[in-house]
């Protein structure tokens, strides 16, 4: 067997989230050193206080890819795919660990990196191919090629910054698209377009996949990893929980989620933010029959159930946002738009939210709770701690393709001659 | 597209990726945590180096798109200073000009002058200008400073002109010292590129170089004879001011440029502490380069 071309060992990074790693200040930095020896001697025998303020974005992330590959990587935000991705493509530094990379290494994680406004599509295409550490005569032998894929023809000649979104989305996919190396690392780039250039890129992509390089492919879109990848990685906040055949990895993935439709916030901390005095402790989804479940029939009307904490008599504003696999929310009910801020009637309480009228097609959703004062100042955000999947009701399959049902009302009549 | 162009091309892009492959052995590359001070690695600078150019030809492009003057402000810049300093200094301060005509005398310094402290000013918010790019794809740092002082090197080359123009309105003729003046540009671009990639990499983790920055350029020009001249400080008080690297290149291209004598001691201070700088700044430059991505 030859050598991986992909060799990763124990690979780990840490971040530190305190406010001064984030942006410092000269002055900061003095003070930090000023202080250092004080607080040294304040916090001797004590647990280190920063423990709180560092996450493993990655931790002990093990696995091989042989040449040839196509490795699709899966799991929530924050999960650590995309500071896989990073490391990988040597933007930033492991904490811990090694990776070993046989080939040369092309990544891709943003359509369009390094194109400047005021430079025409043409004067970009060599901008960001060379950004992409393509060469000039590959570039040059490729321009027609890339023109030809972007669709952008007749406005090669035009600053970029007079382009639509879509534009420069296409020109920067398709000079992505023309790269070349052994090892192609992608992160969700696909995300973005018009469903028909999603299509041809997906078609590249398969292409790409074909054509005995080695991929690394992060995706949110089930359909298109298990469509251009046989294998794939499942991580969960940081670390590497399944390694194994496409089909396998994706339903793990699935039923991590929340399988009973209930998820206990109390000592959760991924995807969270806001700190205020108010708490959202747990939350649940309910079928039409008030049980807690994890699969609701398409149709079915859903309630979600939050339970809160806060002071007695506090007034508050809550908000659910549903998500596809895709990141795009589909429903988002909040009670400033229903007119319905909550009061608090004790320290604790259970908030609940029906939707009576559930149109979401069938496949796999998550719901993210907010919760905020009746200013709307964030109290406490939590993000996809919920997954959810709508199945087709027991009446029989669904054929719509939208992204929500509907019904219409159809009608025939004779047609006057 | 037609199926039968989309196969003819992707045989094209296979055959001529295949003899390519054998030539260059699958390159290796081991990726951990890199611990203390790393040295410059030359060998992947030189693989980037159309990538330099790009930058470099992208700073020129964008800096006059959408003027009316385009490239005449290279020319334009410097002259009104020119004319603004002689009017002041020469004029009115009767400052001492070595008996050269002020006018010349103030542009041969300010020609240096103003590619320091372009370059400078350039290069120490390249990075931080660069931010989209530095968390988004690899390729050597160093290359972002090395491009902005790169895109002033082309106006430095334009400017020149206006200095032959004036050096003919004088009637100055130019002496074999001339030649000195391709080393005094290598010795300004080592300058510049020392305090810019200090500075540049500096202002990534604190942002207050930001503002600190357009202050010292202001004072640096003061320290550098750019509107005196190096004779009002007494001789065996000068080797202070060649602590500033920009003192003895600026007094040396009056040298190469007037035909006076070159004092070579100066020169040779100055130069020592270019290199300094130089080495100093990629020195901290690589030093903090490794958490671009995570601070910046």
């Amino acid at each position: 067997m030859p050598a991986p071309a992909i060799q990763v060992d124990n690979l780990s990074k840490l971040y530190h989230i305190g406010a001064s790693e984030q942006y410092h200040t000269f002055r900061e930095a003095i003070i930090e050193v000023a202080s250092a020896p004080l607080r040294r001697l304040r916090n001797f025998g004590r647990a280190s206080s920063s423990d709180s303020n560092i996450i493993w974005a990655l931790k002990d992330a093990t696995f091989a890819v042989q040449p040839g590959e196509v490795v699709g990587v899966i799991g929530r935000n924050g999960s650590g795919k995309s500071t896989l991705l990073k490391i990988l493509s040597r933007i930033t530094e492991p904490t811990e660990g090694r990776a070993h990379m046989r080939g040369r290494v092309g990544s891709l994680l943003e359509v369009g990196t390094g194109f400047h406004p005021e430079l025409t599509g043409r004067e970009n295409i060599y901008l960001s191919g060379a950004i992409l550490g393509m060469k000039r005569t590959e570039i040059n032998r490729k321009f027609d090629e890339i023109v030809d894929f972007s669709g952008v023809k007749k406005f090669i000649d035009t600053p970029v910054k007079r382009y639509s979104s879509g534009m420069k989305v296409r020109l920067g996919f398709a000079v992505a698209a023309h790269l070349d190396p052994e090892i192609l690392l992608i992160d969700e780039v696909l995300a973005v377009g018009d469903a028909e250039f999603q299509n041809k890129c997906l078609g590249k992509m398969d292409d790409v996949a074909k054509s005995g390089r080695t991929v690394l492919f992060v995706s949110h879109n089930m359909g298109a990893i298990t469509d251009l990848c046989p294998r794939a990685l499942l991580l969960t906040r940081g670390s590497l929980q399944a390694d194994g055949s496409t089909p396998d990895v994706v339903s793990e993935y699935l039923s991590v989620a929340t399988p009973d439709g209930y998820v206990d916030l109390r000592h959760w901390k991924s995807e969270r933010s806001g700190d205020g005095p108010m708490r959202i402790e747990a939350v649940e989804i309910l079928d039409s029959k008030g049980a807690r479940a994890g699969q609701i029939q398409a149709g079915e009307p859903i309630r979600f159930r939050l339970s809160v904490r806060g002071k007695s008599g506090a007034k508050c504003n809550l908000s659910v946002a549903i998500r596809d696999m895709m990141e795009r929310i589909i429903y988002n009910p909040n009670t400033s738009d229903d007119k319905a801020t909550v009061t608090l009637p004790a320290e604790r309480a259970i908030v609940e939210v029906s939707l009576q009228e559930n149109r979401l097609a069938r496949g796999d959703y998550s719901a993210s709770v907010w919760l905020g004062d009746a200013m709307n100042v964030t109290n406490d955000r939590v993000h996809h701690c919920l997954k959810f999947r709508i199945e087709d009701s027991s009446l029989g399959q669904t054929r719509s393709k939208g992204l929500v049902r509907t019904n219409g009302q159809w009608s025939v009549q004779r047609r006057g001659l | 597209m037609n199926p039968q162009s989309n196969q003819f091309t992707s045989a094209m892009t296979a055959d001529e990726s295949a003899p390519a492959a054998p030539s260059e052995d699958i390159p290796e590359l081991i990726i951990e945590a890199q611990k203390g001070w790393i040295p410059i690695h030359f060998g992947d600078l030189w693989r980037y180096r159309e990538l330099l150019y790009f930058l470099t030809w992208r700073d020129v492009k964008i800096r006059y798109k959408q003027t009316v003057f385009g490239f005449l402000w290279a020319f334009i810049q410097p002259f009104l200073k020119m004319i603004v300093f002689s009017v002041i200094f020469g004029g009115l301060a009767q400052m001492d000009s070595e008996g050269f005509p002020y006018p010349i005398f103030v542009f041969a310094g300010l020609l240096p002058w103003q590619f320091f402290s372009e370059s400078l000013s350039r290069s120490s918010n390249s990075v931080v200008g660069s931010s989209s790019l530095v968390t988004k794809v690899y390729f050597p740092r160093l290359v972002i400073p090395l491009g902005a002082v790169g895109g002033c090197l082309v106006d430095f080359a334009i400017s020149f002109l206006v200095l032959v123009g004036l050096m003919a309105w004088y009637g100055i003729a130019p002496r074999v010292g001339i030649l000195m003046v391709g080393p005094l540009v290598v010795l300004t671009v080592i300058a510049s590129l020392g305090a810019g990639t200090l500075i540049s990499a500096l202002n990534v983790a604190y942002r207050d170089f930001r503002y600190v920055v357009p202050f010292m350029v202001q004072i640096w020009m003061f320290l550098t004879p750019v509107i005196y001249s190096v004779d009002i400080i007494p001789e065996d008080w000068q080797w202070l001011l060649m602590l500033n690297p920009m003192a003895g290149i600026v007094d040396g291209y009056r040298s190469a440029i007037l035909g006076k004598p070159f004092d070579w001691s100066n020169i040779a201070i100055s130069a020592a502490v270019a290199l300094v700088l130089f080495f100093v700044g990629a020195v901290v430059f690589r030093r903090i380069e490794r958490r671009f991505a995570d601070i910046i």
